[in-house]
C-alpha cells in the first residue's frame, strides 16, 4: 500500500509525463511564478485552457447523507471475517469488481461507473477514514465533518476557505472587489450545508435555479420591469449606477448593493443552467445536480466549490446485498459521478475540477437483527478526476481489531481536507483548519 | 452602520445625517406623531398595522410606551396548557435500564445493545418532531401576542443566552428555558441571571453537569463573564477558574435543577479580588456588582433596539451612542437592573427618534415575517413554510449558530437569503408557495382592502386615487421619506394595470414594495 503522507512515492506517474525539470522546479520557483509553471504543465500533461473561462481549481463536494455502508461499498473480499459478519448482505467475492489483481478489496457490483473511472486513472479510494472518539448520531457526527471540528462547533470548513479567500489580505480584497466572492461557494439544495458557512462568506443555495430569483414575477408581467427597476437591474443593464439617494455606507445601500448581486447572480446561473452542456446525465437527483455544476462550470462562474448532496444511505433494515436498497444507491452514485466526468471530459474542463465525497460514518462491521446494518464508524472516500491520484490509498480497515464491533479509522478525514485545501484549492490548510493535520497526498502534483 | 470614510463617495450622494443628540429627554409630544409612533411599534415590536400606528400616535409617547412596556395595560395571552408539550419526552433510562444495557455491553450481547440504541434513536426522533412544533408555537405566539415587547424580549434573552437545541438535544427543556425569558422578558437581569446558572438547557448546553470539584469545567463560567455579563477585557483567566469552582454541582436531574452538595467545591474562592466560600448565587451577585456589567448589557439592548456602535469612532454618531449607552448602564444601576425603567427611558427619549435610526436596521429573519403578518394583516398561512423560512434566512428558532447568537445586522443578508426572503413576503401575500413544497397548498386571499379603508378614513377619497395609495403604502411600509424612484415604480405599474385601484393591484403594489431593498429595514 503506498504511504498516503508522502508525495515523493507517487511521483512516478506523473514525473512520466511532466518530466523531472517541471516537478522539482515547481519545489523551488517563486511563488508568483509557480501559476504560469504549473500553467505550463497543464499544458505540458495536455491541459486544454478554455478562453475566457478562470483557471482556478474547482472542487466538488458530494455528501452521502445518512451513513453509507463502507463495508459494502469497498468490499473486502479476501477476508472471511467480513462473510462472517454479515450472512444476509454480503457480496459474493466472485461478484466485487477488482480493484486490481494485487489487492483483496473491490468495489460494489453496482458502481460500474466508477470502476471505469478506476481503471482509467481517474479514481482514488481513500480507505479507512475517520475520526476519534466517533459519534454515532447522524446530526453530531455530520456537524464534525462539516466544521472538522470533533466537537462539531464553530464554522463550515468550506466557508473558512471563502473567508480566508475573501478576507484579510490585499489578494482577497481585490477578489471581493472584483466580485469573484459572490459565487464563491454554491450548494445544490434548499439550505446550504454547514460546511459551506463561513463567518463572513455565505454560499448560494437553492434547489433549482428557477427558485434562485423573485418569484412575484410570475404573478404579473408588469411586476417584473418593476423589480427590474428596483434592484438596479434596468439601470445595471444600460451602464447606469442605480438611482438611489442612500447614504453611502448606509444599510439601505448595502441592501440595494446586495439585491443587485443577487439579481446578476441569479441570471447567470439561470442562463447556464438552462444552456446546459447537452450531455446526458442519469435521471435522478444526484445526477440533475451534477448536470447543473457542470454547466456552470462551463459558462464559466467563478466558483470554486460546488456542493452537492444525496441522502438514503441510512439502511437499518433490509439492505440487500448484490441488489437492493443499497446496490441502488451506490449505483446512482456511482453512474452520476461517472456521466460527470465524461461530461467535464468532453468540455475540456475536467482537469480543473476535482470531486470528493463523504458519508458522516461508516456502519457496523456485523449486521443486524434486520438484515440492515446500525451506524458505525470508518469508511472510505471517494476522490474523482484527472488530477486525483489515482487508486487505492490507505489501508483496509482491520475487521478483527475492531473498537467495540467498530472498525478502527486509520486516517483522519482532516488529513484529506489538509491535502485538498493545500494542494487543490491552494489555501492555508492549517489556518483553515485551526490546527495542523498531516497532509493526506490525495492530488497529483504538477 | 459601518465606517463611512472608507467607501467612495459618488458626487451625487447626500453626505451623512448630521450628528445625533445624545439625549435621553423625553421627546415632547407634539413631536410624536405617526412616523415616530410606527417606528416605536417596529422596535419596541414587530410593527403595527396602520390602525395601531395611528391610535399610538394620538396618545402622546408617554402612554404609547407603557402600552408596550407595561403587561398590564395589554390581555393577557393565553396560557400554555400543561400538556401542551411531552415533558418526559427524553426521560432518560431508570438505573435498571442502565444496568441492563451495561450488562449487554460487557457480554457483547448486539441484540439487546441494538434494541438499547433503537429505543433511543426513536426517542430522539420524536423529541425532533417536538422540538419543530416547538418553534411554529413561539413563532405563532409571536404573531398573535397582544404583548409585543414580552415575546420581542424573549427572543432577545434567546440571542443573549444562546442555548441550541443540537447540543441539549432537550426539547422540554428548551421550552422550560423560553419560559424562563418570557416570565422575566422585561422583569430584572439578575434575576434572570441566577435563574440561567439554574437552567437545564443551559446547564447542559454549557457542560455545566460535567463541573465537579475534582474535575472543574469552565465553561458556563467562561461565557457568562464573556458572552453573557461583563464582555471581553473585563475579567481574568483567574476568575474564570474561580468562577466555575463556585459553580460546581450545579447540575439538573430530569427536568429539575439539582445542587449536587458531594461535587461542589466549598473550599475559598477568589473573584474579581473578593475572597470567599462562593456558591453560583454569591459569583451571579458579585457579577452584578461589576461596573462592566451594566455597561454590557446596557450596549446589548441597544444594539438590538436603536443601532450598532459604529465601528469607526470618526462617525459622528459614535460619541452620542457611546454615551447614551452609559446613560442607560447607570439606568439599570439605579433600579437594580430591573429592565422596565430603561426600556422606558429608551423608548421614551429624544434619541430614540433621532432621523439617523428611522428606517435604518436591517430585520431578523422573525422580525420580516412576523412584522409582515402583523402589519399588513396578511393570513399567517402555514406555520411550517414560514418555520423553514426562517431557517433559511439563518435565524432558526431554539438553534443559534453558537452560545455568541445571532450576530445580526448585515449578517442576515446575502444574495440567497434576499431571495428568501422576498419570497417568503410573496408568500405570506399571495399564498404562492416559495418552493418545493405544494402549489394549491394555501389559496387564501390576502385582505388589502383593510388598508384602503384605512387610508380612506384620513383621507376620505384617496383611496381610490393611485397615486396617494402608492404614497400612503410606502410610507406606511418603508417608512418617511420613501425614495422618489421606488414611488415612480409603484406608479408604473399601477398604469400598467388601468390607473384602477383595487385590492389586486394594492397586493401588487405590496408584492413591489416587500420586494424593494428597502423592504428589509425597520
Amino acid at each position: 500500500m503506498s504511504d498516503l503522507h508522502n508525495s515523493k512515492a507517487w511521483t512516478r506517474r506523473q514525473f512520466l509525463h511532466t518530466g523531472l525539470m517541471m516537478t522539482s522546479a515547481t519545489m523551488t520557483i517563486p511563488l508568483f511564478l509557480q501559476r504560469s509553471a504549473s500553467a505550463m504543465s497543464m499544458q505540458a500533461a495536455g491541459r486544454r485552457s478554455v478562453p475566457g473561462v478562470p483557471d482556478e481549481n474547482v472542487l466538488v463536494v458530494i455528501q452521502l447523507a445518512g451513513g453509507n455502508d463502507g463495508l459494502n461499498t469497498v468490499v473486502p473480499f479476501g477476508d472471511a471475517n467480513y462473510y462472517r459478519a454479515r450472512p444476509g448482505i454480503a457480496i459474493p467475492e466472485q461478484q466485487v469488481l477488482r480493484l486490481g489483481s494485487d489487492h483483496e478489496v473491490g468495489l460494489h457490483p453496482a458502481m460500474t461507473g466508477l470502476n471505469e473511472l478506476y481503471d482509467a486513472g481517474l479514481l482514488s479510494v481513500v480507505q479507512g477514514v475517520g475520526y476519534p472518539n466517533p459519534n454515532r448520531s447522524h446530526f453530531a457526527s455530520m456537524d464534525i465533518w462539516q466544521t472538522a471540528n470533533t466537537g462539531g462547533v464553530g464554522d463550515g470548513w468550506l466557508g473558512r476557505f471563502f473567508d480566508n479567500q475573501c478576507a484579510g489580505s490585499p489578494e482577497a480584497d481585490a477578489r471581493m472587489q472584483s466580485g469573484q466572492c459572490g459565487e464563491i461557494g454554491i450548494a445544490l439544495g434548499r439550505e446550504a450545508p454547514l460546511a459551506m458557512q463561513g463567518r463572513q462568506i455565505k454560499p448560494i443555495a437553492f434547489e433549482s435555479p428557477d427558485l434562485f430569483r423573485w418569484v412575484g414575477a410570475d404573478l404579473h408581467e408588469s411586476l417584473e420591469d418593476g423589480y427590474h427597476d428596483l434592484t438596479g437591474m434596468r439601470a445595471h443593464k444600460e451602464g447606469k449606477p442605480p438611482a438611489t439617494n442612500h447614504h453611502a455606507g448606509s444599510n439601505a445601500e448595502f441592501l440595494t448593493r446586495t439585491a443587485l448581486d443577487a439579481q446578476v447572480a441569479s441570471e447567470k446561473i439561470r442562463s447556464a443552467v438552462a444552456r446546459g452542456t447537452g450531455a446526458n446525465y442519469p435521471n435522478t437527483g444526484l445526477g440533475r445536480q451534477l448536470a447543473m455544476i457542470s454547466a456552470m462550470i462551463h459558462a464559466g462562474l467563478e466558483t470554486r466549490v460546488y456542493y452537492a448532496t444525496m441522502g438514503g444511505f441510512d439502511t437499518h433494515a433490509g439492505q440487500g446485498g448484490p441488489q437492493g436498497q443499497h446496490a441502488n444507491l451506490i449505483r446512482q452514485f456511482s453512474d452520476a459521478v461517472k456521466a460527470f466526468y465524461d461530461d467535464l471530459g468532453a468540455t475540456g474542463h475536467d482537469q480543473r475540477v476535482l470531486t470528493m465525497s463523504f458519508s458522516e460514518f461508516g456502519r457496523r462491521v456485523s449486521q443486524n437483527g434486520s438484515n440492515g446494518t446500525d451506524h458505525g464508524t470508518a469508511a472510505p472516500m471517494f476522490l474523482a478526476g484527472p488530477m486525483v491520484r489515482p487508486g487505492l490509498l490507505g489501508n483496509h480497515p482491520s475487521l478483527t481489531d475492531l473498537d467495540n464491533g467498530d472498525l478502527k479509522f486509520n486516517l483522519d478525514f482532516r488529513s484529506v481536507y489538509a491535502g485538498l485545501l493545500q494542494d487543490w484549492l491552494k489555501a492555508d490548510d492549517r489556518e483553515i483548519l485551526k490546527g495542523s493535520f498531516r497532509p493526506a497526498r490525495v492530488v497529483s502534483s504538477r | 452602520m459601518q465606517s463611512t470614510t472608507q467607501r467612495r463617495t459618488e458626487p451625487d450622494t447626500p453626505p451623512l445625517p448630521p450628528r445625533p443628540s445624545a439625549s435621553l429627554r423625553r421627546i415632547p409630544d407634539s413631536d410624536f406623531g405617526y412616523d415616530q409612533a410606527r417606528h416605536l411599534l417596529w422596535r419596541a415590536g414587530f410593527g403595527g398595522n396602520s390602525s395601531q400606528i395611528r391610535a399610538l400616535s394620538t396618545m402622546g409617547v408617554e402612554n404609547a410606551v407603557a402600552l408596550l412596556v407595561d403587561p398590564s395595560r395589554s390581555a393577557a395571552p393565553s396560557p400554555v396548557a400543561s400538556d401542551r408539550f411531552d415533558a418526559n419526552i427524553m426521560q432518560p433510562p431508570t438505573a435498571e435500564e442502565v444496568r441492563r444495557y451495561r450488562e449487554a455491553q460487557r457480554t457483547q450481547n448486539e441484540d439487546l445493545i441494538a434494541q438499547f440504541r433503537l429505543r433511543r434513536q426513536q426517542q430522539q426522533r420524536s423529541d425532533r418532531r417536538q422540538v419543530a412544533d416547538l418553534q411554529r408555537w413561539w413563532l405563532e405566539r409571536m404573531i398573535e401576542t397582544p404583548r409585543p415587547l414580552e415575546e420581542k424580549m424573549t427572543l432577545f434573552w434567546h440571542g443573549h443566552f444562546a442555548s441550541g437545541y443540537r447540543k441539549v438535544e432537550n426539547s422540554y427543556h428548551l421550552f422550560q428555558q423560553n419560559q424562563l425569558f418570557r416570565a422575566n422578558a422585561t422583569g430584572n437581569f439578575g434575576n434572570l441571571l441566577a435563574g440561567i446558572i439554574r437552567d437545564p438547557a443551559m446547564l447542559g448546553y454549557l457542560d455545566n453537569q460535567l463541573n465537579r470539584r475534582a474535575a472543574p469545567n469552565e465553561n458556563l463560567a467562561r461565557e457568562i463573564m464573556e458572552l453573557f455579563a461583563l464582555g471581553e477585557g473585563n475579567y481574568s483567566e483567574s476568575d474564570i477558574k474561580e468562577g466555575a469552582r463556585a459553580l460546581t454541582g450545579y447540575a439538573f436531574q430530569g427536568n429539575d435543577f439539582v445542587f449536587r452538595q458531594n461535587l461542589h467545591d466549598t473550599g475559598s474562592k477568589r473573584l474579581f479580588g473578593r475572597s470567599g466560600n462562593f456558591d453560583g448565587e454569591d459569583f451571579v451577585k458579585i457579577i452584578l456588582s461589576q461596573r462592566a456589567c451594566s455597561e454590557f448589557i446596557a450596549k446589548k439592548l441597544y444594539e438590538f433596539f436603536v443601532s450598532f456602535v459604529p465601528s469607526d469612532r470618526r462617525d459622528p454618531a459614535y460619541d452620542p451612542i457611546v454615551s447614551v449607552i452609559r446613560q442607560l448602564a447607570r439606568t439599570l444601576v439605579q433600579n437594580e437592573y430591573d429592565l422596565a425603567p430603561v426600556l422606558t427611558q429608551l423608548f421614551q427619549s429624544e434619541h430614540f427618534y433621532e432621523q439617523r435610526f428611522i428606517a435604518d436596521q436591517i430585520k431578523s429573519p422573525v422580525q420580516l415575517v412576523v412584522g409582515a403578518v402583523r402589519s399588513l394583516n396578511t393570513p399567517v398561512r402555514d406555520l411550517g413554510i414560514l418555520n423553514d423560512a426562517l431557517t433559511l434566512m439563518g435565524q432558526q428558532l431554539f438553534e443559534p449558530p453558537s452560545v455568541a447568537g445571532w450576530s445580526g445586522g448585515r449578517s442576515w443578508i446575502n444574495t440567497s437569503t434576499l431571495f428568501v426572503r422576498q419570497n417568503i413576503m410573496t408568500f405570506l401575500l399571495t399564498g404562492r408557495t416559495p418552493s418545493g413544497y405544494d402549489p394549491l397548498a394555501d389559496v387564501e386571499r390576502h385582505n388589502a382592502s383593510q388598508l384602503l379603508d384605512d387610508l380612506a378614513q384620513v383621507q376620505p377619497g384617496a383611496d381610490r386615487d393611485a397615486k396617494q395609495v402608492a404614497s400612503y403604502l410606502a410610507r406606511f411600509t418603508l417608512g418617511p421619506n420613501p425614495n422618489p424612484d421606488r414611488l415612480r415604480v409603484l406608479h408604473e405599474f399601477v398604469e400598467s394595470t388601468g390607473s384602477r385601484v383595487t385590492p389586486d393591484t394594492v397586493t401588487g403594489m405590496l408584492a413591489l414594495i416587500t420586494a424593494m431593498p428597502e423592504y428589509q429595514l425597520c
